[in-house]
């Protein structure tokens, strides 16, 4: 294949490319985004300290201002300490792992279940559409946190009590994943069903594919444009989903705090004086949260078929 | 001139592209008589649907007219902003679209849409203006009862003798017909044209035509002009234009027309060799030189301008 | 059966049940609605030759062609290629795979009969592919190329996407991707319908080419008379489902017999109505 008809080529000349460079706030956003993604993947490197073991926290570090050496033992924190001594900057980038793990595992889980439901029901039709859609429809009339949290706790009751901590997390995202497959869903099968009486399906059934074949072969790639932005937006939404139910207690184990169980230890001291414990991790999930959302945003507005 | 309804004068159209302006018309001028049908031919790609739209103001942003005047009587229209644009589009201009269904509104009656249209347009009352779209939907054929209908109840010929209807409801001088009949079956639409034309005539009005159809041209027009790649190709009376065409394009266009009336199994059909070029793969010169038989070498250089008012190519200049 | 009857319909009907859900029908005891979409269909095609079903639409005709096919089963009736049924539910896998290969279609819509997110390449080698056709990558992409240049194309189009071409050339690939797995018989519905005229005249020609040169047998439909004088060794004329009147080309043309038929020819638009035609041959 000629280089000038390579990806990359393609890439650069692309409308895509060129949209995306016009927008000062997108590139903003995915700067942002790439940048905390960064910090996560990186954590171990990055943190000044390891928030969670327990030996190397001094509970006279506690309650440190940002930037002031602390009044026992002198040591300074960039972004302060919390009660028991622990660095929140560390703390922030470790729960940041935490957020972002769970948030994109997540809506992995929920779109490969979306798409494979939408993809279903829409190439089928009949009572398998029939069946899938009704499940849907029941599902979208309750607040996903509400079907989380139902999720999670039927779990957290099946498990026996000493593993619970250690599944924890994946409980948490087959709870967030389970509860967010529905746009998927709905967009996959709404397109498959335009896209199933094209005369390409035709000519595929007409050499003998299988519905499978022609499902995974044919009709996927068609499809797969809107779940882009779809993931996108619904990564924001799990993201603040995990954020909720840790905050709510029900979330991430003390072991590994994400960004929200971060926020909710703030809370209880923020009128107390000490700020910074509620602030930093809250502007953190601020950031992310909005960013993923401006990126979300820009890309179905510049997926859109346009004129010519 | 006071024969003249529409004057189109050297028509410029621009889509303005990052990658290059795309130019789907290119300098087309032409008059409109008063009571002519004129026919509008042309390949996908060639512009004629854009000139139709120059001309009633409904050009899909970001094109623009660049250049060019288009003159209504004694009114110039392509610089008209939209309220008096609107005044002009339905008073003076009807408008019939390919699709039937897409040009009705599915959820008022027929009767409804006739009424309202007339009353935007003409000033009478609510009463007048029933009784108009009475007489409106006979002239073309529909049974009165079916006034309280919805357009899905009818069928696709139907349809377009309602769109037909409403097109002239206002009293237009000039009716712009965009392949008025290429959704239909073939027997219902000798019907139609047959009912467009006679209601033309009736009142004196003008019709441009734009088909990609010979046969359609050869049964309704008086005159007619083709188009290539954004230019006029040649443009004369019909009859004549058919029976000796001039243009290398025009000729090849009819040669490799099937005909129902000879040929058979072994009837090769002349063909064109090779596409009408994107816009933005225009060749230099004369934009058809690449198929033409009959190229001279300065048809590589020049693009021809239309001579005599009949026909633009070098063979002739 | 006559040894040139290649392909026989025989008394093919598709009966389509537009009945209300059972429940709605105990409410308001309406009864069962159907609809005739085709209804007792008989021809044949001779091998090597063209049959043109004619009709406007509402005929008939595409549901005909989609269960010449095998993509639509039909509700009474059969199709007969070279003897075998092609709804036989009796007969094994393999020899049901054995007869589809013989079996191709070219759409009407250039823009829908090719999957605009696969390359030109890979749509050619499918059928090879699935059919077991050739052996080896290299094999397979010469097969490609040798039916890139059947249709007039070349072999750097293998890399690009359909959307890179135009109407005409799009039915140029969908007309290769027919021949890749070597068919005796291919149903051709409307395929120049939606193409201009003097891009129809290319795929016209070629079609006929190929059937002369690959010996292939045509069911082609249209609702165009004129094509069908050029194309069609016999045509056959559908109304509402029914097969009204059948005869050789000239035949039909010149002396129609039925009222239906003879306002078909009468309606169809011509270029040279009084006036003499231009001849160009």
């Amino acid at each position: 294949m000629s280089k000038g008809n390579s990806l990359m080529n393609r890439f650069y000349k692309s409308d895509f490319f060129y949209d995306f460079r016009k927008s000062p706030v997108t590139i903003v956003s995915f700067v942002v985004v790439l940048a905390l993604i960064l910090l996560a993947v990186f954590a171990d490197l990055i943190a000044p300290t390891d928030p969670f073991d327990a030996k190397s926290l001094n509970l006279f570090n506690g309650f440190t201002p940002p930037m002031e050496p602390n009044a026992f033992t002198g040591e300074t924190f960039t972004l302060g300490t919390d009660d028991q001594g622990r660095d929140l900057l560390s703390a922030i980038i470790f729960g940041l792992r935490v957020s972002l793990f769970v948030g994109l595992t997540a809506v992995i889980l929920a779109m490969v279940l979306g798409v494979s439901l939408g993809l279903l029901a829409g190439y089928r039709g009949g009572w398998v559409d029939s069946v899938i859609m009704r499940a849907a429809d029941i599902q979208v009339t309750f607040p996903s946190i509400l079907i989380a949290m139902l999720i999670f706790g039927i779990a957290r009751g099946l498990l026996p009590p000493d593993l619970r901590d250690e599944l924890a997390i994946t409980v948490l995202i087959i709870a967030i994943g389970l509860s967010e497959w529905v746009p998927f869903a709905r967009t996959v099968r709404g397109t498959t069903m335009v896209e199933k009486e094209k005369e390409y399906v035709k000519a595929a059934r007409l050499i003998g594919l299988s519905g499978r074949q022609i499902m995974l072969r044919h009709i996927l790639p068609n499809v797969l444009s809107p779940v882009l932005v779809i993931a996108t937006i619904t990564l924001a939404l799990a993201i603040i989903a995990e954020a909720t139910l840790s905050f709510l207690g029900v979330g991430a184990p003390p072991t590994e705090p994400s960004l929200g169980t971060l926020i909710r230890i703030g809370q209880d001291f923020l009128f107390s004086g000490e700020w910074w414990i509620l602030l930093f991790p809250a502007a953190t999930l601020l950031a992310l949260a909005l960013s993923v959302n401006l990126l979300g945003d820009w890309l179905r507005d510049t997926l859109n078929p346009r004129l010519k | 001139m006071t024969d003249i309804l529409l004057s189109v004068r050297n028509l410029r159209v621009v889509f303005p592209h990052r990658h290059g302006d795309l130019v789907p018309i290119d300098d087309i001028s032409f008059n409109v008589k008063k009571g002519e049908i004129i026919g509008f031919v042309g390949e996908s790609g060639a512009g004629k649907s854009m000139t139709g739209a120059a001309i009633m103001g409904l050009i899909d942003d970001p094109g623009i007219i660049e250049s060019g005047e288009i003159w209504l009587g004694d009114v110039r229209i392509d610089q008209l902003d939209a309220k008096r644009l609107i005044k002009i589009r339905g008073k003076r201009i009807g408008m019939i679209f390919q699709d039937p269904l897409t040009s009705l509104n599915p959820l008022k009656t027929i009767g409804d849409q006739l009424v309202e249209t007339i009353l935007a347009h003409l000033p009478v009352n609510a009463d007048q203006a029933k009784r108009r779209a009475l007489i409106g939907l006979e002239e073309v054929g529909i049974d009165s009862g079916r006034f309280n209908a919805f357009p899905h109840e009818f069928s696709g010929g139907m349809r377009q003798r309602v769109v037909i209807a409403l097109a002239l409801a206002a009293e237009p001088e000039l009716i712009i017909a965009d392949e008025p009949t290429t959704a239909l079956d073939v027997s219902v639409q000798a019907q139609v044209l047959e009912l467009l034309k006679k209601l033309c005539r009736e009142r004196n009005a003008s019709v441009m035509l734009i088909t990609h159809d010979m046969g359609v041209i050869a049964e309704t027009t008086d005159r007619v002009a083709v188009l290539y790649a954004g230019r006029l190709a040649e443009i004369g009376n019909t009859a004549s234009l058919l029976s000796s065409p001039r243009h290398p394009y025009t000729r090849g266009l009819i040669a490799s027309t099937p005909s129902v009336e000879h040929g058979d199994i072994s009837t090769h059909l002349y063909q064109i060799e090779g596409s009408m070029p994107r816009l933005d793969a225009l060749p230099t010169g004369c934009s058809f030189h690449p198929r033409c038989q009959d190229a001279l070498p300065r048809c590589r250089l020049r693009q021809p301008e239309v001579i005599n008012e009949s026909v633009a190519c070098f063979l002739y200049e | 059966m006559s040894e040139h009857e290649f392909i026989r319909i025989d008394r093919l009907s598709q009966r389509f049940d537009l009945s209300d859900p059972w429940i709605a029908r105990l409410i308001s005891r309406r009864p069962k609605q159907f609809l005739n979409a085709v209804d007792n269909v008989s021809f044949n095609i001779e091998k090597g030759k063209t049959y043109a079903l004619v009709g406007e639409s509402g005929s008939g005709k595409s549901t005909i062609a989609l269960m010449a096919v095998g993509l639509l089963r039909p509700t009474g009736g059969s199709v007969l290629i070279d003897g075998h049924n092609l709804y036989d539910r009796t007969q094994s896998q393999l020899e049901h795979r054995r007869t589809r290969r013989r079996l191709q279609m070219v759409f009407q819509s250039p823009y829908a009969s090719l999957n605009p997110r696969w390359r030109v390449g890979n749509i050619l080698a499918e059928p090879l592919r699935v059919f077991s056709l050739t052996d080896s990558q290299s094999a397979e992409r010469r097969r490609v190329h040798e039916l890139l240049e059947q249709v007039g194309l070349s072999q750097s189009d293998a890399h690009r996407f359909p959307h890179e071409f135009s109407g005409g050339q799009r039915q140029r690939i969908s007309i290769a991707r027919a021949l890749a797995s070597r068919p005796e018989f291919i149903v051709c519905d409307e395929p120049t319908s939606a193409l201009d005229v003097s891009v129809q005249a290319q795929v016209l020609n070629l079609l006929k080419r190929l059937q002369n040169d690959l010996g292939l047998t045509y069911l082609f439909i249209t609702h165009d008379l004129a094509v069908v004088r050029v194309m069609a060794h016999r045509i056959g004329v559908l109304k509402s489902g029914r097969l009204i009147e059948e005869e050789s080309t000239q035949s039909l043309i010149e002396s129609p017999q039925s009222e239906y038929t003879k306002m078909l020819i009468r309606s169809a638009p011509r270029i040279s109505r009084g006036t003499t035609g231009i001849s160009f041959t």
